[in-house]
């Protein structure tokens, strides 16, 4: 045993049985999240079934200074969930329950292990939804969210999972419970926006307990609209003349041709045959205005060279084309036994060149790469392949998303646009980041959590002074592949 | 996924094996799916939990004894399979998996015991007809029996109907559309004779003719999915030479169960490096649901007169996420003028039944009884259909442990009943 075994038996105390898993059969399965090419092996997981559970194990990790992570559905992209080395994984599964919804404020409160999609569900009656759809929402939990600040396809039109809370009851690394925000729909008016502080922390400020999320009336008609080119660059393009045209979508998707096969493989959506690149525009609101941004819609699509569009023929057409783009990162296991899924933003205006910059790396390195992503917010979502059987792929992988990463950064854009830094991107933050900037978020951190044991080794790059990683060059600057200006 | 598995070590089935583990991305969006994880909420009873675990055991970083109860508590309903976007073969896995340990592992008596119950008496419907009458006398001392043994009484009807016999071959009324041959199956010919009687009517009526071959048997699929590879061999042996045996063309080989359909289908993975693996590849080409074969040939002749009806659909695990039927019975369902179909509200979660997992794992099983069976009565529907034996006996217990008078039937009971067949 890694603790003392006073340690164990606290944990014991409070989730007493099958609650508190420490043998190495039960601690395997919770080694990786989704990022799977990462794994480590937690001291315990301990399956707690309310907050007081909660705030006591957060007490008792305090205490012996143990590490901890909270975890939900364990579908992080970045590592964000994945275990601390011998720290304890705080399973939030079993706090599950919908509190209460409030149809007339448009308002649910709700504990961290909802499923995202379940909200829609359970408020449907009232006409209502939650609204961030992250393409994992049928198994991805709030609290998850929350940690990171997680997007989806229509949060073009509504904005991240940060624009959706409106208060939080949180466990502070101390065991500390604190509240921010208000039931209000108004916002929390004066102060500052603490939520917005802790939404995206990955972790490191403690762990939301209690959640109040806005609703929003599900949408009169929705109007799915296809469009097929032969080239990427004209799908980017086209976004920046939908988005010029002066249209809002709720959503505006792009998948290359890659992308569409392996969508197509899982779903048989029946996408436009033989695309080098797929653009997904989604019009939703009043039947009336969905019916005139359409008209709209396609006499712009018309002049942006699309060789077909098409239109979801029933509610039953449009579920699967969603269904096809929500599951497509997964679906390129069909296509490689690896692969990388990278996040990067760049400014709309430059999707072309990226997508450019990143074919022609994808090159020069003999590496596929398929693409999927929000192009309405620019956010992309290259999937590198690699065969990690095949010696120095995996580095020769790694070196290609640096490089993709450092594009990104290069064109006025960002390392994430909503599957958080984790461990994956923890080392390339100070491509973006200057030393104070590293410092200052360290120092916030610190005052959180004076003992660093809430999610350590995410997001920052670690050690005592962290900014110090950067004297001296990148991996990737010695390699000559970035370079900072 | 990366593992350090050598294929060749693990005989035919290891690259089945080992093609499932590299596929799997371990995204996650195949726990939603998952009845166990449901119930359980935890990641070693989740389908990728059990795919890494799997990987661990023939890896060598773990005892195959330390996996085995969660590998033992999956219910092999396949609902992850349509779930995962990656494409993952997990039903090829597990089956193989499990074929692989069953030779190796021990178990304590009393499991020994259920399970040469089940083994020695399901697939033999004499032997299952006589163990059920016999289980009749078991209910008087049943308290005194261990809880394996009480579930496997407590399904037991409290009296067997008649067996109806079916000729070798069923004329097809009227122009003849189609021909083929037909199982009969094992459990379900005792338990509920009138399913095949149905089925053959039904055909009939359809201008199908129907042959039956006198000497088949079970096809072997319970036994397959509990890793008794080599008595499920065995057994399907005797139906390929059974079908063999029909004098001239068959259009199709019809089941109407679909744990026997789904088990038909991976014929080819059960006979891999055999001598008949061609002939029971062709064969597997050849099965057919009942709904899948009437739906492509289109339903002639239903009677216009029909009562007001409302009707569930629940869909059997080893026919919609083992085989992807879906849409077939819906569409001959619906097909039935002034009948209105209700769907579950229950994501198609299994509802425990699974072949012998009511047997083995009785309180899994038992909660996820409960949970179809509150879904069924939320409908409204006064009828609830499905196409597969194993879930009929669950769905019936449930819906009667609640209160709740919903008619259980098989589709094709259901459609026999409206051409007054």
């Amino acid at each position: 045993m890694t603790h003392p075994e006073t340690f164990y038996q606290q944990l014991q105390e409070i989730c007493p049985g099958r609650r508190t898993l420490t043998r190495h059969v039960d601690l395997l399965p919770y080694e990786s999240d989704a990022l799977v090419a990462f794994s480590t092996k937690p001291a315990a997981v301990v399956l707690p079934e309310t907050e007081e559970e909660v705030v006591a194990i957060v007490k008792v990790c305090h205490a012996a200074g143990v590490p901890f992570v909270a975890r939900g559905s364990g579908t992080s992209l970045s590592g964000g969930s994945m275990p601390i080395k011998d720290g304890v994984v705080i399973a939030l599964n079993r706090l599950n329950k919908i509190l209460a919804v409030d149809p007339q404020q448009r308002t649910a409160i709700v504990q961290p292990g909802v499923i995202n999609l379940k909200i829609s569900t359970a408020v449907k009656q009232y006409g209502l939804y939650y609204a961030p759809d992250p393409s994992s929402q049928s198994i991805c939990t709030i609290g998850g969210n929350i940690a990171f600040n997680s997007g989806g396809a229509h949060c073009l039109k509504y904005g991240m999972t940060s624009n959706h809370i409106l208060a939080l009851k949180v466990v502070l690394p101390d065991g500390e419970i604190v509240e921010f925000g208000s039931e209000s729909t108004e916002g929390m008016g004066v102060g500052p926006d603490l939520i917005g502080l802790f939404v995206g922390s990955e972790g490191l400020f403690g762990i939301a307990l209690k959640i109040t999320v806005r609703l929003l009336p599900i949408p009169e008609q929705y109007k799915t609209v296809l469009a097929a080119y032969d080239t990427l660059e004209k799908a980017g393009d086209a976004v920046s003349a939908v988005v010029a045209s002066g249209l809002l979508p709720g959503a505006m998707e792009i998948m290359d041709k890659m992308a569409l096969k392996a969508a197509e493989a899982a779903v048989k959506t029946g996408y436009p045959a033989g695309a080098e690149a797929l653009l997904i525009v989604e019009l939703e609101g009043e039947k009336e205005q969905v019916e005139r941004e359409f008209a709209e819609l396609v006499n712009v699509i018309e002049g942006t060279g699309a060789y077909a569009v098409e239109v979801a023929r029933d509610e039953a057409h449009r579920g699967k084309i969603w269904k096809g783009r929500k599951g497509a990162f997964s679906s390129v296991g069909r296509l490689s036994p690896d692969y990388i899924v990278q996040d990067g933003v760049v400014p709309r205006s430059q999707l072309g060149k990226a997508l450019a910059e990143i074919e022609a790396a994808s090159k020069r390195y003999g590496l596929g790469v398929a693409n999927v992503f929000h192009a309405g917010d620019g956010n992309l979502h290259p999937l590198i392949m690699y065969d990690g059987r095949i010696e120095g792929q995996l580095e020769q992988a790694e070196k290609l998303a640096g490089e993709i990463l450092a594009t990104c950064i290069k064109l006025g854009g960002t390392l994430t646009g909503e599957h958080g830094i984790g461990v994956e991107k923890r080392d390339y933050m100070p491509l973006l980041f200057g030393e104070t900037d590293l410092d200052v978020m360290d120092n916030i951190r610190n005052q959180i959590d004076t003992k660093g044991i809430a999610n350590p080794g995410k997001k920052l790059p670690t050690g005592e002074a962290p900014a110090l990683k950067m004297h001296g060059m990148h991996p990737l600057e010695k390699a000559g592949i970035i370079s900072r200006e | 996924m990366q593992h350090k598995i050598d294929s060749k070590q693990h005989g035919p089935r290891g690259e089945a094996m080992t093609g499932a583990i590299e596929s799997c991305v371990h995204c996650g969006f195949c726990l939603a799916a998952c009845p166990t994880y449901t119930v359980l909420g935890e990641e070693m009873d989740s389908p990728r939990g059990r795919i890494y675990l799997m990987k661990n055991v023939l890896e060598g970083n773990l005892e195959q004894e330390e996996a085995q109860p969660f590998i033992d508590r999956c219910l092999g309903c396949m609902g992850c399979v349509p779930a995962c976007p990656s494409g993952v073969a997990y039903g090829d896995l597990l089956t193989s998996y499990r074929a692989k340990v069953e030779s190796e592992r021990q178990r304590p008596l009393i499991d020994t015991v259920t399970r040469r119950m089940i083994i020695e008496t399901l697939p033999y419907p004499a032997r299952f007809r006589a163990a059920a009458t016999a289980g009749k006398l078991g209910k008087l001392v049943q308290e005194a029996l261990p809880d394996q043994l009480r579930t496997m009484l407590n399904m037991l009807p409290a009296s067997l109907p008649k067996a109806i016999p079916i000729p070798p071959v069923v004329a097809a009324k009227g122009t003849k559309r189609a021909r083929v041959a037909f199982l009969t199956g094992c459990v379900q010919t005792v338990l509920a004779p009138d399913i095949n009687a149905a089925t053959v009517n039904l055909l009939s009526a359809n201008g199908v003719e129907v042959v039956i071959p006198q000497n088949q048997g079970c096809c072997g699929s319970i036994l397959s999915h509990i890793g008794e590879e080599d008595r499920a061999m065995a057994l399907a042996k005797n139906n390929l030479t059974a079908f063999a045996q029909i004098d001239g063309e068959v259009d199709a080989i019809i089941t109407n169960a679909a744990g026997c359909g789904s088990g038909m289908h991976e014929y080819g993975l059960l006979f891999a490096w055999q001598p008949e693996q061609k002939m029971a590849e062709a064969f597997a080409a050849k099965v057919k649901d009942i709904t899948v074969f009437l739906d492509e040939l289109g339903l002639v002749g239903i009677p216009e007169n029909q009562p007001e009806r409302k009707v569930a659909y629940h869909d059997a695990c080893h026919l919609a996420h083992a085989q992807g039927v879906t849409d077939p019975p819906r569409n001959l369902l619906s097909a039935i003028p002034n009948l209105t179909l209700c769907e579950l509200n229950d994501g198609g979660l299994c509802c425990g039944s699974a072949g012998t997992y009511n047997l083995e794992q009785p309180d899994i099983a038992a909660q996820l009884g409960r949970m179809k069976a509150q879904a069924i009565a939320d409908t409204g529907a006064e009828t609830v259909v499905m196409g597969n034996i194993g879930c009929f006996t669950q769905v019936e217990n449930h819906l009667a442990k609640m209160g709740a008078t919903i008619r259980v039937m098989h589709t094709v009971q259901l459609l026999a009943q409206a051409y007054g067949v």
